[in-house]
């Protein structure tokens, strides 16, 4: 996956896409393309009046009327590779994903229990297999019983393995995966044929490529400047009888092949499977173009805060003893009820007393004192330890350490209450540490903010996107976060309908809304949201939900799908504006040599003093013809998106496209005119 | 010459100031808020109770275009039949014929399209009655059909999310009662002391300091004429239209005649803003309107004070600039800034003879005409300019990465379709009628019509294929002008214009008004940072740029065979 080569033309895609140019001229698959149907079919009046002027004079030499022809047999082509080079790309990337999938044994359990040993691509929705240590994982499914570590390398190029057990969020497993420990029963949740990868290579395939609503709307607006130029070149057989002026066919078929969008048309749906092939290389899997496009007008982001906004768990930053209580002591104390504690917080306070202390803390580790560990309860919402000299030490949430020191008779310090305060109000938590029911001190644990998160997040307003925190933290730590990070709201306590009720009502704002997640209870909530990204690693039911898979469960994904929606749609944009700026200089070059002959004074229109008609027709239609190969790149890679704020963009794109789309050809119709000019 | 510069600076100026409180006034009226004219309301009142309408009764855009169709077809065929018959009707002093049918067809159409086109001749062609109460009555009727038209696209816009489009009858009888009536009292009590008749008698004599008897045709015409062009009509009451002394007698007249047919179009821009509660949407339409016309008027005035080289190569003194066809007593500036105000507001009135400006005077003219939204006609300017604002919020959305959208609600495939429609239909018109027209010429040029093929062009070559292109493409703006010279009145062109009035008429109102309707019953989207904003300078630059270019590349060839090859003949 990640060795997948970037290079735009791998030869062997090129070859590929090479053979399917010629294919696609199928006029029933080329009808879908109306633009270029147009094209096809006066290339084929070419061929025939190629043949007519073998014995007639009327029409032109043969060998004009020949390289006419095959000038717009080659455009043909072109926007064929396009579409073909196109889809050979993200097909090759689609395939290399599905290969680490195909022909792999799997261990099924029959209807009489036993264990029989077959091929994944013989597995059916709802068989159940069995997987041990070592053994690839056939296809996608649900865990329904035991629980594993597994190797999702193959997928995620992630190198870390992650448990999966049954029930619950963390169910699911994706064939390809290695299976490293332990043993799992899988029940199949695909039918051969229709994993996700397999829709989306069909997507790219053509065969069940649908237009986006967007890619229909811009389809007829080509086809209608298309019938404009139809009719502008039908109307001027008569408007030349008129003139005294005979215009031969191949001047008229060149005037309409250079007239009409054939830029934008030949490169229309390169754009759309591009994007869904950026897409994937960013190991995005999408279930249809729509999604990829919606996902460039998302208003309103949700971000859960753990992973996304912060570093996974909260960390001890600071201890504040109580006052009249040593540091030294307290610290100490706090390494002891710390010392047994598992959970990352546990570890974090570990780790800051060693480097508050590193004379004594090692000590302290080495030899334990401990008698007891008194693990967390819903009940007591405090931790601790009890030490071999009875000593009982504990820390935990202000309120219920509280009512531990007013049991053991101890008043809670003033000072220790105001600085509980301000660490909750500055979006830490607050946890005080007490010994026999003496309150020590307090100490601060801090959400680390993920490094880079706030430019990311002020890049997306500009961008016109809100992005929403949704944490089960309190609404004052939430807020502080919030604000930290740079978060334009949040949803503090969330509970899985908050964030389906969030969605709904900026929905009924009109509002477009993108969301992550993994969880079964997220499904309704990813089904709901307009762009729905679920995490590979979540349950079958989030990824039916949404409408894309995130293979590398990175929550920070949804960025960068917003983004490759907004340049498929700007791709679009800027090509059919410099398609259609083409025309002016186009019509420079075809007009005047199209009466010339008969009205010498409209060589005034010549301005570009092309050599004569004939050059000038040609050269316009070669540059036609090769500005189509010229931008494939660009519709491959897409044009850059700058959140730069609408008006700025439009200018920027106005300017390099609109203008550029003037001038450019201006230049690249006289150079070619002094080639052309040596034989014509 | 800067005295003639100054003349048509006052009146832009007056015109302006005119149009500014007028369009806020209108946005009023429109609105249903409280404006001094509010004391006709009892007048209203009857006529709907008359009429059975429940002026309160909200309509979708479907049922407003039913109503506007259903009225306009019965006025089709009642003046059909009275100007066929107006021979046996009464107050026809002079004793003009009836029409042949098909010279009915084409003018009836052309007066209820507000196009105005005639092919006959005011002083022979037509009677009082006739004159007063089909033609002059459908100016009203064609302009405010307009006006309601527009009015509907406005409410679609005016709530974030509606279909209550208003009522169609209320806003068509208070265009008028609110609007036309009013306004052409006050410039027909100007035209009538300026010397043009207002009277019922037949025709007067008079005999010249040659000896000669002159007739002298009179008539109803000072109401006439002011409707005429308050309401972007321009069928002149004479065949000269307002360049007959008695229908534009002086320079002040011409001053009030030109200031009244560009205040309505342009108070309709400010009016949107208002009703709409963007303003400063409303001054970027038009500013882009007024760049648009400055484009077109700034070359016309030069080239016609340039005069004419042709004329210059014998010697002759051209100081007052290129005089032939027009009036002294309005001069070469005047009648430019005439001729360029006619073709983009689409009255079609002339001060002058078209057929005589300069090759590029023409250019300019015709384009005025294909754009057809520099203000444009009575509520159809803002009506076309939108079909062009559509594409370029399309293209200009793509090209800032979002699904485009205008005022909040989603531009998608069927709003595209019908502005593609739409955008294709002038091209389509204009080409394929020169086409035929150019097509009969050559092939059957004796065909056995009131004017042989052969006969209809006044001037070989180019300038005769601008005179056939000319009275296309004006009956396809609806603007009713003529390059004349072109014999009109036969059975070829009193049909192929007819069916292109009409034509182009009524897709390009539905059109712009179903995308609204469409648009308007949509979700409303707010306003973000990634939103396009459609009242940028940006924004304008983009619908100038779609509405030069679209038209460039639609009329590039036919121009270049008419204005364009007779300009470089003639300064070669």
């Amino acid at each position: 996956m990640r060795t997948q080569s970037n290079k735009l033309f791998e030869p062997v895609l090129v070859t590929a896409a090479l053979k399917q140019s010629f294919i696609k001229l199928d006029p029933r698959l080329m009808i879908k393309n109306p633009v270029m149907f147009t094209v096809e079919i006066g290339t084929l009046i070419m061929a025939f009046v190629s043949a007519y002027s073998i014995n007639h004079k009327d029409q032109g030499s043969v060998s004009y009327n020949l390289i006419i022809f095959l000038i717009l047999f080659v455009t043909l082509l072109f926007a064929n590779f396009a579409e073909a080079i196109a889809e050979a790309r993200g097909k090759a990337q689609a395939e290399s994903l599905r290969k680490t999938r195909e022909e792999t044994p799997a261990k099924v359990i029959s209807a009489n229990g036993m264990i029989e040993t077959c091929s994944s691509n013989s597995l059916k929705k709802d068989d159940v297999f069995v997987c041990e240590a070592g053994d690839i994982i056939p296809t996608d499914g649900e865990i329904i019983e035991g629980i594993a570590t597994i190797d999702e390398s193959a997928i995620t190029g992630e190198s870390a393995p992650v448990i999966r057990e049954s029930g619950g969020d963390k169910s699911s497993v994706t064939g390809g995966t290695k299976v490293l420990s332990d043993k799992i029963k899988v029940r199949v949740t695909t039918q051969a044929g229709e994993s996700f990868l397999d829709k989306m290579i069909a997507l790219v395939e053509g065969a069940s490529r649908q237009k986006t609503p967007n890619e229909i709307a811009l389809t007829i607006l080509l086809a209608s400047f298309t019938i404009i130029f139809i009719i502008v070149c039908v109307t001027l057989k008569p408007f030349a009888d008129y003139a005294n002026t005979p215009i031969t066919i191949a001047a008229l078929i060149s005037l309409f092949v250079c007239l009409i969008p054939t830029t934008i048309g030949g490169l229309l749906s390169a754009i759309g499977i591009a994007g869904m092939d950026r897409a994937l290389r960013a190991n995005v899997i999408t279930k249809s173009g729509k999604a990829v496009e919606t996902a460039g007008d998302v208003d309103t982001l949700l971000l859960d805060k753990t992973g996304t906004i912060t570093i996974g768990n909260r960390k001890a930053t600071n201890f504040y003893p109580a006052e009249g209580i040593a540091k030294d002591h307290f610290i100490r104390c706090s390494l002891l009820a710390s010392i047994s504690d598992e959970t990352p917080e546990g570890k974090s306070i570990v780790d800051l007393a060693k480097t508050e202390i590193p004379s004594i803390a090692s000590g302290i580790i080495t030899n334990v004192t401990i008698a007891e560990f008194v693990s967390f309860t819903a009940e007591t919402r405090s931790s601790g330890v009890n030490l071999k000299d009875g000593t009982q030490l504990r820390k935990g949430a202000f309120d219920s350490i509280k009512n531990i020191a007013v049991k053991a008779g101890h008043n809670f310090p003033a000072d220790t209450e105001k600085t509980v305060q301000a660490i909750s109000s500055n979006g830490g938590t607050p946890l005080v540490v007490t010994e026999n029911g003496k309150v020590l001190g307090v100490i601060e644990l801090q959400d680390i903010i993920k490094p880079g998160i706030s430019e990311r997040f002020e890049r997306l307003r500009k961008m016109g996107v809100k992005t929403v925190m949704v944490t089960g933290d309190n609404p004052l730590t939430a807020k502080y976060i919030a604000e930290k990070a740079g978060v334009d709201d949040f949803i503090a306590e969330a509970k899985p309908e908050d964030k389906m009720n969030y969605i709904r009502q900026e929905q009924s704002n009109g509002k477009l809304v993108a969301m992550m997640g993994d969880g079964t209870n997220d499904a309704p909530a990813l089904a709901q949201a307009d762009v729905g990204v679920a995490m590979n690693s979540g349950t079958q039911a989030a990824k039916e939900a949404g409408n894309m898979v995130d293979l590398d469960n990175d929550p920070t994904k949804l960025i960068e799908i917003v983004e490759i929606g907004k340049q498929l749609l700007i791709t679009r944009g800027t090509l059919t504006t410099f398609s259609i700026a083409n025309d002016v200089a186009k019509y420079f070059a075809i007009v005047p040599a199209l009466f010339i002959a008969s009205i010498p004074a409209l060589q005034g229109l010549n301005i570009m003093r092309l050599h004569s008609p004939e050059s000038a027709i040609l050269s316009a239609v070669i540059f036609n013809a090769i500005i189509i190969p010229i931008l494939i790149p660009l519709a491959l890679k897409g044009v850059a998106y700058k959140p730069i704020g609408a008006s700025s963009l439009l200018r920027r794109n106005l300017l390099i496209y609109g203008l550029g789309g003037v001038i450019a050809p201006f230049i690249g119709i006289k150079f070619i005119d002094l080639l052309v000019g040596i034989f014509f | 010459m800067n005295t003639e510069i100054n003349g048509i600076i006052a009146t832009y100026l007056l015109t302006v100031i005119i149009a500014f409180p007028l369009g806020k006034y209108l946005a009023k009226v429109f609105a249903g808020e409280k404006v001094w004219t509010d004391f006709l309301c009892p007048l209203e009142s009857i006529i709907y109770k008359l009429s059975g309408i429940n002026p309160k009764q909200q309509m979708n855009w479907k049922q407003h275009m039913k109503a506007l169709l259903t009225i306009n077809s019965v006025w089709l065929i009642y003046g059909f039949f009275v100007l066929i018959y107006q021979d046996k009707l009464p107050l026809n002093p002079d004793g003009n014929p009836g029409m042949t049918p098909d010279l009915s067809f084409n003018t009836i159409i052309s007066f209820v399209v507000n196009c105005n086109l005639q092919h006959y001749s005011g002083e022979t062609g037509v009677s009082y009655l006739t004159q007063h109460f089909v033609l002059m009555f459908l100016q009203f009727t064609s302009a405010a059909t307009g006006i309601a038209s527009a009015v509907v696209l406005f409410k679609a816009f005016r709530e974030k999310s509606t279909t209550q489009l208003g009522n169609f009858w209320e806003l068509f009888l208070k265009s008028i009662t609110r609007l036309l009536l009013p306004l052409s009292l006050i410039v027909a009590l100007i035209l009538a002391f300026n010397g043009t008749p207002a009277s019922y008698e037949s025709k007067d004599q008079f005999v010249s300091m040659e000896g000669d008897t002159v007739d002298v045709s009179r008539g109803p015409a000072a109401q006439f004429v002011a409707i005429k062009h308050l309401g972007t009509n321009g069928g002149g009451f004479f065949g000269a239209n307002s360049s007959h002394p008695l229908e534009n007698p002086n320079y002040l007249t011409n001053m009030v005649e030109a200031i009244s047919q560009m205040i309505i179009p342009m108070a309709m821009i400010i009016a949107f803003g208002y009703f709409i509660r963007k303003k400063k949407l409303a001054y970027t339409i038009y500013a882009v309107m007024t760049l648009g016309m400055f484009m077109l008027l700034v070359p016309s005035i030069i080239g016609e004070t340039a005069g004419n080289p042709a004329i210059a190569a014998l010697g002759v003194d051209q100081n007052h600039g290129a005089m032939e066809g027009k009036e002294v007593r309005f001069g070469a500036v005047a009648t430019a800034y005439w001729s360029t105000i006619t073709t983009i507001v689409s009255t079609g009135s002339v001060n002058g003879m078209h057929d005589s400006t300069m090759p590029l005077t023409g250019l300019w003219q015709l384009l005025g005409m294909m754009i057809n939204s520099f203000f444009g006609g009575c509520g159809v300017g803002i009506l076309n300019y939108f079909i062009y604002l559509i594409i370029a919020v399309f293209i200009s959305g793509l090209m800032v990465g979002r699904t485009p959208e205008f005022l909040g609600h989603k531009v998608e495939a069927r709003e595209v379709k019908i502005a593609a429609l739409v955008t294709l239909l002038s091209p389509f018109l204009i080409m394929a009628g020169t086409a035929l027209a150019s097509f009969v010429l050559v092939s059957y040029p004796n065909a056995d019509w009131a004017v042989k093929p052969a006969n209809w062009l006044n001037n070989p070559g180019f300038h005769g294929f601008s005179e056939m292109l000319y009275e296309v493409t004006s009956a396809n703006a609806n603007n009713g002008s003529g390059f004349e010279g072109l014999g009109d009145n036969n059975i070829f062109w009193n049909v192929v214009t007819g069916v292109i009035l009409f034509l182009g008429r009524f897709l390009p109102i539905i059109g712009p008004v179903a995308i609204a309707g469409l648009l308007g019953q949509k979700k409303y989207i707010p306003e973000s940072a990634g939103t396009l904003k459609v009242d940028t300078i940006t924004f304008s630059i983009m619908t100038l740029a779609v509405i030069l270019v679209l038209n460039a590349l639609s009329y590039f060839p036919a121009l270049a065979l008419g204005p364009i090859a007779e300009y470089f003949t003639l300064i070669k």
